[in-house]
């Protein structure tokens, strides 16, 4: 193996254009992409569906050729089949007329490596996906996982420079995904796997910021690269870390927004010039149970256990905690070493009479949940004063997945509702400021 | 009164009417009198030996004959439609049906049509004496007896596979039996009806020409159509009536693809239940009828009588919770009853037949023709090396270049139908003046007709691969003969098994065509048991005849069972790409 400083892959100016398969004429998949893999790294390509990332695979293992630019491997110009690469298909790509294990050795075949060999990778490398007792199955035996595995044992025999991975995850159903990609990842961070760098093709954000040193974002119609963004997370990745769920959303953020350009995450992004709604996250709670939460803890004397707390609303520990949350959020509660403490805010919140209470409520929204301020802003500014619901539900979806985003507005809504601050009408879905003479009437 | 006032609005509607309408009506008008005209001929008189049909060898007498010839096709198709519907049906509804029609069908598609005219012929015209209707359905019974089969076994094999959603939501809504058969069994089962029904229509102008020339007691009589125009022409050896005749049907088989079979298969793609992969189906003479008006107009009335069709409450829907395990009563007994009447008819028809042959034939004939039996098992067996030899790199070359397979299909799907048989004196005699055996020409004759099937099941074989698969192989170095090996070969020896079934069957009928052809006086034979039964039928040796078409079917049964069956059972069992 070479070890000068030439990337193992490079990719110049590369363009692809296809003739259109009727009407004659042209379709231009891929438009000056440049791209380079080094040693020791995954790259994740990730884009929507025509974005060309599939052609960028093909023309990488030399299957079809480039219409402009060009394609080295470890130096060498790609004018055939590129011996330094293999691949692992989205559809497995197995034989079913060839056992797990010929099927592995495929390739070992086409290199003519002596059967008693091949048979020995191949039999190795069906040990480190886990299939060993599969090698004389038929692939129809198989489970879409399973099979899967016998397409990375079938590339890993040929000891490849790089793994091309054509979303090879996609095809199965999310626990098995789930998993199988954990053992990939495993394998990379042990430093068992068999290649020098591995550029995968996905559509799956979480996929991407799991297993990727690099994720380069490809815009659609035709392939352009955007930009790329370094994932420096610790491995192995958690997923409910913060900072991770930090990194999903800022590249969720990028490619639902295809003029954004692509730059190191800032957490809290808000989007867009003209509609910014600030989608920090709210917890989710009712107002009233938040104030029914601070009396109790008031009778109690300002100071009490979250356990007994929860006992006595007779209520499970993680049905309280959104409240516990919003009480904190709002500046009225603190919470420590398992106690809830009322400050004097809370306090006041807590002894006001309704009226009273709404203006406490709002001022300390105002102040502490950005998202309720900024749609009572944009509110404000709007003529007429009113406001689209569905378009409040898009901007948070952008950082929030469907189901989530919707939760989001409803608490805001509930928020803002109770603090006085707009109204909401669910038969034509629009917000509008509260208007004391309008209410009146 | 209000009829009245609904009047102008139609005539409105109706007098904007486009280029298009006049088109329809025209060709309408035209294909209406055609028909009548040429469907009187079907009764002419005939009363051998005075009252003969002549064959006139003018341009005239051509179109119409041709005209003869495919009222003759599309009759026939009418009536394999009815009865493949039917058969279908009640196998796919009935076990003891089942267990009648589909060895009924097997056999059917493996005999030696061919063979059986002269043996159907004389209980036609006994049927119609004094007219030719009796010898127009003997030849229109030949057309059905090769269309036939494969329909009733596509519509038997979809209603068996009705999806399991589809038949419960059936029940659930209470459809009657006629109900679900009009509106749910019926299209489901369409595509695949009108696919077969096309390819078995190409292939029937072989058997409709050569159906046209009947013996019929020690005599060759000729009804009118192309088949005979192209006879009479060798017998007398008219070079420019034969050639006017070869290019003539080239152009039917033509027009009536352009008219009939693309408007049909672009109709039937609604019936399509899988998402359709690739373009759809076109045909611009649908598209014609279809912004016409006055189509449009009828349409509207016959949807009234389709209301009715659906709205026939026959037979009563059924209760719904009926969970009838199993037909008790008749149960175990009735079966056996059942097995015994239908295994002693079959044994008696067998026996009777033997004693037949005994009475009449040494047993040194039975001999001689199993000779001729493994002759022409040979022939069948080199054409179809030869063919796969030749047309499966081909097939697989085109298969793989989506662009020239969508090209190509049409061209094979014309040259398979093409009835080879009118070219078969010109080329097995410019052959024996070359100084080629008549047994090597028989071969070549044969293959003309049946290689295509080779080809069009290759090229259907290589374009189901996946591109995947091929760019797996490709990327991880399979070239050449490895590739060949691990790839190609497997991946499309299903569809070269259907290919081959095929092309063997048709290779067997066509051996009573292939193996003896003559021109005036000139006959050259090449020992086989094709010629075997054509000497007898000519000789209307009835005991020769019999025995003949009987070790025909039995080799092929034979065959089919010990050969093709195990192999495609392989195929659909190991290498069949999901």
């Amino acid at each position: 193996m070479s070890q000068s400083n030439d990337p193992l892959i490079r990719l110049s100016n590369l363009g692809m254009t296809f003739p259109r398969p009727d009407s004659g004429g042209s379709i231009q998949v891929l438009d000056g992409v440049d791209l380079t893999i080094s040693r020791g790294e995954i790259v994740a390509l990730l884009g929507r569906s025509g974005s060309g990332k599939s052609t960028m695979l093909r023309l990488i293992s030399g299957l079809i050729q480039p219409t402009s630019g060009s394609v080295t491997s470890a130096g060498k110009a790609v004018n055939g089949p590129n011996a330094d690469v293999a691949m692992v298909f989205q559809n497995y790509a197995l034989f079913p007329w060839l056992t797990v294990v010929e099927n592995v050795e495929i390739g070992l075949e086409a290199k003519r490596v002596p059967p008693r060999e091949a048979r020995k990778s191949a039999n190795d490398a069906l040990k480190l996906v886990g299939l060993d007792g599969f090698a004389k199955a038929y692939p129809k035996e198989l489970s879409g996982g399973m099979k899967q595995r016998v397409g990375f044992a079938r590339s890993f025999v040929v000891q490849p420079r790089v793994m091309l991975l054509d979303e090879p995850f996609s095809s199965l159903d999310v626990l098995t995904a789930e998993n199988l990609r954990g053992e990939i990842a495993d394998l990379w961070e042990d430093g068992a796997f068999p290649a020098e760098a591995v550029l995968i093709v996905t559509h799956n954000i979480e996929e991407a910021v799991i297993l990727a040193d690099r994720v380069v974002v490809i815009s659609a119609n035709p392939g352009r690269v955007r930009g790329e963004i370094r994932i420096s997370l610790p491995r192995p990745r958690e997923r409910t870390a913060p900072e991770f769920r930090a990194m999903v959303d800022h590249i969720y953020t990028i490619m639902t927004n295809p003029e954004r350009s692509v730059a190191e995450p800032q957490p809290q992004v808000l989007v867009g010039e003209d509609r910014m709604i600030d989608s920090t996250a709210l917890p989710h709670a009712r107002p009233g149970a938040l104030s029914g939460l601070l009396e109790l803890v008031e009778e109690y004397g300002g100071k009490e256990d979250v356990a007994s707390v929860a006992e006595r609303l007779r209520m499970e520990v993680d049905e309280l905690l959104p409240i516990l949350d919003t009480a904190v959020l709002l500046g009225f509660a603190e919470v420590a070493e398992g106690d809830v403490i009322l400050n004097e805010a809370g306090a006041r919140f807590a002894n006001a009479e309704i009226d009273e209470a709404q203006v406490i409520f709002r001022d300390a929204v105002l102040q502490h949940a950005p998202m309720v301020r900024s749609i009572y802003e944009r509110l404000l500014e709007s003529k007429g004063g009113r406001l689209d619901g569905d378009v409040v539900v898009d901007v948070l979806d952008e950082s929030f997945s469907e189901e989530e985003a919707k939760e989001q507005f409803d608490t805001a809504i509930n928020w803002g509702r109770y603090a006085g601050l707009f109204e909401y009408d669910s038969d034509d879905e629009t917000i509008r400021l509260h208007d004391e003479t309008e209410a009146m009437e | 009164m209000h009829r009245f006032l609904l009047l102008p609005r139609r005539v409105i509607s109706r007098a904007n009417i486009s280029f298009a309408d006049i088109f329809v009506f025209c060709g309408f008008f035209a294909l209406l009198y055609g028909a009548a005209k040429v469907g009187s001929g079907f009764f002419e008189s005939f009363n051998p030996p005075h009252d003969l049909p002549v064959i006139d060898l003018s341009p005239g007498g051509l179109a119409y004959y041709t005209a003869r010839s495919m009222m003759r096709m599309f009759a026939a198709l009418a009536i394999s439609l009815v009865v493949a519907l039917a058969a279908g049906y009640a196998a796919a509804k009935n076990r003891k049906a089942e267990s009648i029609i589909l060895p009924l069908l097997d056999i059917g598609q493996s005999v030696p049509i061919l063979g059986f005219l002269a043996i159907t012929v004389d209980g036609f015209i006994a049927l119609f004496p004094g007219s030719l209707f009796g010898l127009e359905c003997a030849s229109i019974f030949a057309i059905v007896t090769c269309q036939l089969w494969n329909m009733a076994f596509v519509f038997y094999f979809s209603v068996k596979t009705l999806p399991r959603d589809l038949e419960d939501a059936s029940r659930v809504f209470r459809m009657s039996k006629w109900r679900k058969f009009i509106s749910l069994e019926v299209p489901y089962g369409m595509t695949g009806l009108v696919w077969n029904a096309m390819m078995s229509f190409g292939g029937g102008w072989l058997y409709v020409s050569a159906a046209e020339a009947i013996n019929y007691s020690n005599k060759n009589y000729y009804l009118p159509g192309i088949g005979s125009y192209v006879a009479k022409a060798f017998q007398v050896n008219d070079m420019r009536a034969i050639t006017w005749a070869s290019l003539t049907i080239i152009l039917v088989i033509i027009v009536v693809d352009q008219l009939f079979w693309r408007p049909v298969m672009a109709w039937a793609g609604k019936f399509q239940t899988q998402p359709v992969t690739g373009q759809e189906d076109s045909s611009w003479a649908l598209d014609l009828l279809r912004s016409a008006q006055v189509p449009r107009w009828l349409n509207r009335r016959l949807r009234r009588i389709r209301a009715a069709l659906f709205q026939i409450k026959w037979p009563a829907a059924p209760q719904l919770p009926k969970l009838k395990t199993k037909n008790r009563p008749f149960g175990v007994s009735g079966d056996l009853l059942f097995g015994v009447l239908v295994g002693g008819t079959v044994v008696a028809a067998l026996y009777s037949g033997a004693t037949y042959l005994r009475r009449e034939l040494p047993l040194a004939e039975v001999g001689i023709a199993t000779m001729g039996g493994l002759a022409t098992l040979l022939r069948v067996a080199a054409l179809l090396l030869v063919s796969t030899v030749i047309w499966t790199p081909i097939g697989v070359w085109i298969g793989f270049n989506p662009k020239i397979a969508r090209r190509i299909q049409p061209v094979v799907q014309i040259l398979s139908s093409y009835p080879y048989n009118f070219l078969f004196p010109i080329i097995a005699f410019a052959l024996h003046a070359a100084g080629v055996p008549m047994s090597i020409t028989a071969i070549l004759l044969m293959a003309l007709g049946s290689q295509w099937y080779v080809l069009f099941n290759t090229i259907a074989g290589a374009i189901e691969v996946p591109a995947e698969m091929r760019q797996m192989a490709e990327s991880y170095g399979l070239k050449g003969w490895l590739l060949w090996k691990r790839l190609i070969i497997p991946a499309i020896f299903p569809a070269w098994v259907t290919g081959a079934i095929t092309a063997t069957g048709g290779a067997w009928n066509a051996s009573i065509l292939c193996e003896i052809v003559s021109r005036e006086n000139e006959t050259l034979a090449a020992p086989g048991l094709g010629t075997y039964i054509a000497q007898a039928t000519a000789a209307n040796d009835w005991p020769r005849i019999v025995l003949g078409v009987m070790l025909m079917c039995v080799t092929v049964v034979a065959i089919n069972r010990l050969v093709w069956q195990r192999l495609y059972d392989l195929a659909e069992s190991r290498y069949r790409i999901v």
